[in-house]
């Protein structure tokens, strides 16, 4: 592994000790209400972390995997908690399918299919197969939501995994691994950050509508510190120079705000206040990657943009 | 000897299979009996209802689980017949004795053993997603063991996972809801009143709409 990731891995090690020394403390000394739950959320970033850093310390084929089972377990919940026709049963079948195609193409590193497979040949399959079955009463809502759920939960995280594929010459200082651990770990530390600044100096709520918690401070002082944090990290784990860390840092942060906000806005339509309970104190998968379904994709971009 | 296969079909394939397609979030789990004798009574919409029941509990008690089958259509051919008792190890139900013979007396014996039945008071799988009326044979077997506990559990999502009549599992989260425990009322009509009101308040507590 290069020396550079050993260095941020340590670095995420501290972070979460340092987490867990503060959520101590403050059950110690200042206790409230949420304490418990903040305590599992805690726990689960520890399993969380340290399932995906085993994930990228053992191989590529297994970080791929690891995401396809990312990608896997938010698609299911999207299917549970979505209302879905009787008779699309087969047709969720061959969406589920889709899973372990689209990360074979990632593993091939084949881009000109990885990028096109979602967006046009299942976009056009899933209908077809909804025709054969023949239940017209429904039609468009449903194939406009498993398409939604396949782009969310598949395309989009996807691109997290392709980091892995891109040719390490693009990235001489971490390779593919040392942008997917850039854009993952400032993808949830801004999630954290927008939350911890929210709760300190948040007043002013940005969309009341559809997610009450979200303030103004919390916001943009998130996106302000996580911008910091992508600048002194480009160096270490990004081929990103000069302005385009800043860049990436207003991408993620950005991106990941307006991530949440649209699972947010799922989650009120259906009226439910978590997609799931798979991972204690933070609720479902889907509320965990939500951040992470609009900067993956976002991010890659920018940055095959710039130097692939 | 079949106690060793159910646990080593269990460990390798059903709940690595449940874990992966199904994945169950149960509300008062703690509301299982740790022990027999008692009966859980579920709602029955899937073939995976009886094996996600069983795999709730503890490889140790797992050969004390028994669900009770309608022997007709589990017994009706020799591969499903082995395989209904030696690895399920169901209790076989006539579900239309001949006359003078007592249809539930070996189900009571292993009750009285202490051992945990599964119960479907529906009978059979009927619609995915709907709850049908309860058949009162489980009024029965409690008349006859009044103090046996009866757990009432209700799954929401089996039966779009794996509907009568179709042999493809299909992911899906699935909402299990444990009730609290009832015994004998005195009456059949009044003991399945008490149940039918257990169910139905289980069902609304999961909010699910049905399945169009």
């Amino acid at each position: 592994m290069p020396l550079n990731l050993q260095y941020a891995l340590y670095g995420i090690l501290g972070l979460l000790v340092l987490g867990t020394l503060i959520i101590g403390l403050k059950r110690q000394f200042k206790p409230g209400p949420g304490d418990h739950e903040l305590w599992l959320r805690m726990r689960s970033w520890w399993v969380m972390a340290g399932l995906f850093i085993l994930a990228i310390a053992v191989n590529r084929q297994l970080s791929i995997v690891f995401f396809a089972l990312v990608s896997f377990l938010a698609l299911k919940e999207y299917f549970s908690i979505i209302p879905t026709r009787r008779a699309d049963r087969r047709v969720l079948f061959w969406a589920y399918l889709a899973i372990p195609l689209q990360y074979f193409w990632v593993s091939e590193a084949w881009f000109g299919m990885f990028i096109v497979f979602i967006p046009v040949y299942l976009f056009l399959f899933i209908p077809l197969k909804m025709v054969i079955v023949g239940e017209t009463q429904g039609f468009l809502k449903a194939a406009g939501t498993l398409h939604w759920g396949l782009m969310t939960t598949v395309f989009s995280l996807s691109h997290a995994a392709f980091l892995l594929a891109l040719p390490d010459a693009g990235n001489p200082a971490a390779g593919g691994a040392g942008l997917l651990l850039f854009l993952v770990f400032l993808t949830q530390f801004n999630d954290v950050m927008q939350f911890v600044w929210g709760k300190l100096i948040g007043r002013i709520k940005v969309i009341p509508k559809v997610s009450p918690g979200k303030t103004v401070g919390g916001f943009l002082c998130g996106v302000t510190t996580t911008t910091l944090v992508a600048w002194l990290a480009a160096p270490y784990l990004t081929p990103l120079i000069g302005w385009q860390p800043i860049v990436a840092g207003l991408i993620i942060g950005i991106g990941g705000f307006v991530g949440d906000v649209t699972i947010s806005a799922l989650k009120r339509d259906l009226g439910i206040k978590d997609s799931g309970s798979l991972i204690p104190g933070h609720g479902g998968i889907l509320d965990r990657v939500d951040s992470l379904t609009y900067t993956a994709p976002l991010f890659f971009h920018f940055v095959y943009y710039l130097h692939y | 000897m079949s106690r060793w296969l159910q646990a080593i079909f269990f460990i390798l394939l059903v709940r690595p299979f449940l874990a992966l397609v199904l994945g169950v979030n149960l509300r008062h789990a703690e509301r299982l009996p740790e022990s027999g004798p008692a009966i859980l009574a579920a709602n029955h919409n899937s073939h995976l209802d009886t094996l996600l029941l069983m795999s709730l509990f503890p490889l140790s008690q797992l050969h004390r689980v028994r669900p009770v089958a309608a022997a007709d259509y589990f017994l009706k051919n020799r591969f499903i017949a082995w395989f209904a008792l030696n690895i399920m190890h169901i209790l076989p139900l006539a579900r239309r004795p001949k006359p003078g013979v007592a249809p539930l007396a070996h189900i009571e014996e292993v009750l009285a053993q202490g051992d945990i039945l599964i119960l479907f008071p529906e009978g059979s799988r009927g619609e995915p997603e709907k709850r049908s009326e309860l058949k009162s044979g489980i009024a029965h077997l409690m008349g006859h063991a009044p103090a046996v506990p009866v757990v009432p559990i209700y799954f929401h999502g089996l039966g779009k996972a794996l509907p009568k009549g179709d042999w493809l599992p299909i992911p899906f989260f699935v909402d299990g809801f444990v009730g609290e425990a009832l015994t004998w009322q005195g009456t059949r009509t009044e003991t399945m009143q008490a149940l039918e009101a257990r169910f139905a308040e289980l069902e609304q507590q999961g909010g699910h709409g049905a399945w169009e």
